[in-house]
């Protein structure tokens, strides 16, 4: 049964630094060639204080942010290997750059089942501030536990 | 890059596409390593095994990385208002994605002129594997 009780409970609750290390890492790895997104320069170039980080970046800083997922999944009482992504959704409304500390909460917002049960879905959703104190982003993630 | 213009954008109009290479296991080690997502379903086979499934398979995430390439490659990042997407499918290796973005709306929000997309990433056979929606300003 989908445990209804868990809305409104917070999962995460942290700070991190955006590093260029990380975001150069990230850059090879999703193929990007833009030199913007690696190069130091050629973002300064465009006019930007450093390099941004990427659309779906926010994700990596917030598992960052959440440590081990481990720790959800005992909450969920759920098993790794029967989990899937199940819908992702980001709003921005800032630039976010190498050198933010960005600080975020994430709060289950639904609980509920598909086939009788057999997909147990959790939503979760996040509001991403950073150390201005300017809301940067909200960010909306659904997973999908297969019995 | 050419920055497109509102006007000259019209309903229907595709946004250039964007192709990847077949995943393989190096691509999966690598996105674990860059992304912090260490869940071995996605790079130990005898893992996955275990989870009764045939192979590794991928992030959902890294395709939806994907997708933010083919927005970014069409407008600065700072015109994206939003992204999202459904994970309609699971990429296996050797699957080739493709991205593509098709206009589906003009309106004006928060003062700015705005265009909605619908955005998909499919693999090589024509298979949605994720299917979205874009929201991007532009002037």
């Amino acid at each position: 049964m989908a445990d209804k009780s868990l809305i409104g409970r917070q999962t995460t609750q942290g700070s991190v630094e955006v590093e260029k290390g990380k975001l150069r890492f990230f850059a090879k790895a999703i193929g990007e060639t833009n030199p913007l997104y690696s190069d130091l320069a050629a973002a300064k170039d465009e006019g930007h204080p450093s390099l941004p980080i990427p659309p779906t970046f926010l994700m990596p800083l917030l598992s960052e942010m959440r440590g081990d997922i481990q720790g959800l999944m005992k909450v969920l009482e759920w098993d790794l290997g029967r989990i899937l992504h199940a819908e992702q959704a980001f709003v921005y409304h800032q630039m976010v750059y190498a050198g933010d500390v960005l600080s975020a909460e994430t709060h289950i917002v639904d609980v509920y089942e598909k086939k009788g049960g057999a997909l147990q879905f959790v939503v979760q959703e996040t509001k991403v501030t950073n150390q201005h104190g300017e809301h940067v982003a909200d960010v909306r993630n659904s997973l999908v536990h297969r019995s | 890059m050419t920055v497109p213009n509102y006007n000259d954008i019209s309903v229907g109009a595709q946004i250039p596409s964007l192709k990847l290479p077949a995943i393989n296991r190096t691509t999966l080690a690598l996105y674990a390593g860059a992304s912090g997502d260490h869940n071995p379903i996605h790079i130990d086979i005898d893992f996955a095994r275990k989870a009764r499934q045939p192979d590794v398979f991928a992030h959902g995430m890294l395709s939806a990385a994907y997708l933010g390439r083919l927005l970014t490659n069409w407008v600065p990042q700072a015109q994206i208002r939003e992204l999202s997407m459904r994970f309609t499918g699971i990429t296996q290796l050797g699957h080739e994605p493709a991205c593509s973005g098709i206009v589906t709306e003009k309106f004006e929000a928060n003062g700015e002129k705005r265009v909605r997309l619908a955005i998909r990433c499919t693999n090589q056979y024509g298979e949605d594997k994720l299917v979205g929606e874009a929201v991007v300003a532009l002037a």
